[in-house]
């Protein structure tokens, strides 16, 4: 039982993680129809950024946090306006192209700039505190609440802000939005901006419990795509609802099942699914 | 057919420079390098069936190619079967997993699809690094043999071997210049530029799109078998979307959905980096955004660019020419 609920919680926390991660893919594919590949690698810098703010700055955590959220957000605009934008009447596979080209370009300019070790991150929430019974360090609560924190300003400022319903409006019909005067382009932005900063707050959170290097985007890139197919495609609640469903299936699939197979679980799901319905689960029918 | 004569010199040529390559630079590490372009290029070929001339976007293509390669290991070093028996096994075998794969990745479309395979390109590499009894985990699979003398011809030598790689190579770039120019080709090119219209014409998408994924991953396998039995060893690595990304790189910068494209970019791409050998590990810092800025700015690639200089070049004449003789008309009728 204790077994269990401590999965439970590894569960709680990944998923946090995921969804925030996810989040901010769905937000661009709403937005422009993009995979945008290159997702991992902003999580990756997210990573960076923070560690080498605490490390070489001397900055405390949070401030790191907030110094990263910054410059990836920027990144992030960056890449569209860049890239994204001069590709937008394009067939759909230079997109992905374009993005996979972003990606190879920063994993290598991290490995130049910051080696190819991994590194560890320290932080100020290591101590270890007994919630009803369980043995939990406060990094894995910090982790779990400022998700969920974070979500519920998101959510809010989406739903409740002029700003953010804009977004809601070109991500339900860009022609639409465009008729009653919303500038798709400031919203493009925007959204970049979201995306890239929903990335470094999920690789900042969950550094000091895992490890920073070049790679460390592939895995959960890849599981944030399962997770948008499974939630929906550009469905915000259903990116949300993915993350942890992946989560909690990938902390108790290690525990009764393989630890050495758990990162299949989130692909194997994905391949049935889409064998099933190549649509996605939550799809709206053609679009 | 100033153009067609052009072409032939030119193929011609590239022929016989394959040929005489080792007799003028006999350096084994140039050869070495030769050799693995050519590998290389034939799996190029397998993924611009797929992606370039029908328009579906495979990112398991790496692993396909370990899945050739581990193939004709786990026949040759756990089975202890002959290499030529195992050789012309392994692009089968790759073709037939690549079937049960295809039948279910085709259901989906664009994004999706691009998703599934890379997904399914993970799984490959997570199998092949986990199953230790099977495929040797991350130690691999070491002491793949030498392929057996046939006749009188011997592949001890690495000129020998080159040769044997240049042979294969040259048999797929027919065999790709048959199909592209086949009915078939041009029903995946109708399948790349409107799924939708090439169905209301009565093609049947689903089984030419099956066909385009099964033969990109015979290549795929073709390409992995070479590969072991070239080098002898592999292990996991040979699985992972590095490989997947590389070969996608050579086909955008050489020209996706073009014939001569795999051949330009893979050996471009291949002898700029060992002229750039001390960016081996940050080669990406250049080709990344070369892919990213050709993509914008020449979507079909070098030969794609060169291809539209010399269409325009040849309007332009005409046109010219077109001008010229209205003159002459109107001054002879004038």
């Amino acid at each position: 039982m204790e077994l269990l609920m401590q999965q439970l919680f590894n569960g709680l926390t990944i998923g946090s993680v995921y969804a925030l991660v996810a989040l901010g893919l769905t937000l661009v594919y709403g937005i422009l129809h993009i995979p945008n590949f290159a997702h991992g690698a902003l999580y990756m810098v997210g990573g960076y950024i923070t560690l080498i703010m605490m490390t070489e700055a001397g900055l405390h955590y949070i401030l790191a946090m907030v110094v990263s959220i910054c410059v990836v957000g920027l990144l992030s605009v960056l890449m569209e306006r860049l890239v994204f934008y001069p590709l937008r009447h394009s067939p759909p596979i230079q997109d992905k192209v374009a993005a996979i080209g972003i990606l190879l370009f920063l994993e290598a300019l991290a490995q130049f700039i910051w080696g190819a070790d991994y590194r560890q991150m320290s932080t100020p929430f290591g101590q270890v505190v007994e919630v009803f019974g369980l043995t939990l360090t406060l990094q894995r609560i910090l982790i779990v609440f400022a998700a969920i924190a974070v979500m519920i300003l998101l959510y809010w400022f989406l739903k409740k802000t002029f700003t953010g319903r804009t977004i809601i409006a070109m991500a339900q019909n860009r022609e639409g939005a465009q008729l009653v005067g919303i500038n798709t382009h400031k919203v493009a932005i925007l959204t970049f901006f979201i995306a890239g900063a929903l990335a470094a707050i999920g690789a900042s959170l969950t550094s000091p419990i895992n490890l920073v290097f070049p790679g460390m985007g592939h895995l959960v890139i890849l599981k944030a795509f399962v997770i948008i197919i499974i939630g929906g495609m550009g469905s915000i609640p259903g990116a949300i609802l993915g993350g942890y469903i992946l989560g909690f299936t990938e902390s108790l699939g290690a525990t009764y099942l393989s630890a050495d197979y758990k990162d299949i679980i989130a692909f194997v799901l994905l391949i049935l699914i889409l064998s099933i319905k190549p649509q996605g689960i939550f799809s709206k029918g053609g679009v | 057919m100033n153009v067609l004569t052009n072409k032939k010199v030119i193929i011609s040529l590239l022929i016989v420079l394959g040929i005489v390559f080792p007799f003028i630079i006999p350096n084994l590490y140039y050869l070495h390098i030769m050799t693995l372009a050519f590998i290389w290029t034939i799996a190029v070929y397998g993924l611009n069936l797929l992606a370039g001339y029908t328009g579906y976007l495979s990112l398991a293509h790496g692993g396909f190619f370990a899945i050739g390669a581990y193939v004709i290991g786990i026949l040759t070093v756990k089975l202890e079967m002959g290499f030529w028996l195992s050789f012309l096994l392994a692009p089968l075998v790759t073709m037939f997993i690549g079937l049960i794969i295809g039948l279910f990745a085709l259901r989906t479309k664009e994004h999706f699809f691009a998703i599934y395979t890379l997904c399914v390109g993970y799984i490959i590499y997570l199998v092949i690094d986990k199953w230790e009894g099977l495929t040797g985990g991350v130690r691999g699979l070491i002491g793949i043999p030498l392929p057996e003398a046939i006749g009188p011809i011997t592949f001890q030598s690495p000129t020998a071997q080159y040769y044997l790689a240049f042979f294969i190579f040259l048999l797929v770039v027919a065999v790709i210049y048959r199909i592209v120019h086949s009915l078939t080709g041009r029903t995946f090119i109708a399948i790349r530029n409107s799924e939708d219209l090439a169905l209301s014409l009565g093609i049947s998408t689903k089984r030419n799109k099956l066909l385009a994924f099964v033969l990109s991953t015979f290549f795929a396998g073709l390409a992995g078998a070479m590969y072991a039995g070239f080098i002898r060893f592999i292990g996991p690595e040979i699985a992972y979307t590095t490989i997947t990304f590389d070969l996608l790189t050579y086909m955008i910068v050489g020209g996706i959905g073009t014939f001569a494209g795999p051949i330009v970019g893979t050996f471009l791409i291949v002898i700029i980096s060992q002229n750039l050998q001390f960016l081996q590990d940050y080669r990406m810092l250049i080709f990344g955004p070369l892919l990213t800025l050709l993509i914008i700015f020449s979507p079909r690639g070098i030969v794609g660019f060169i291809q539209m200089q010399l269409y325009q070049r040849k309007r332009k004449k005409q046109e010219s020419l077109a001008y010229k003789n209205r003159e002459e008309e109107t001054n002879a009728g004038g």
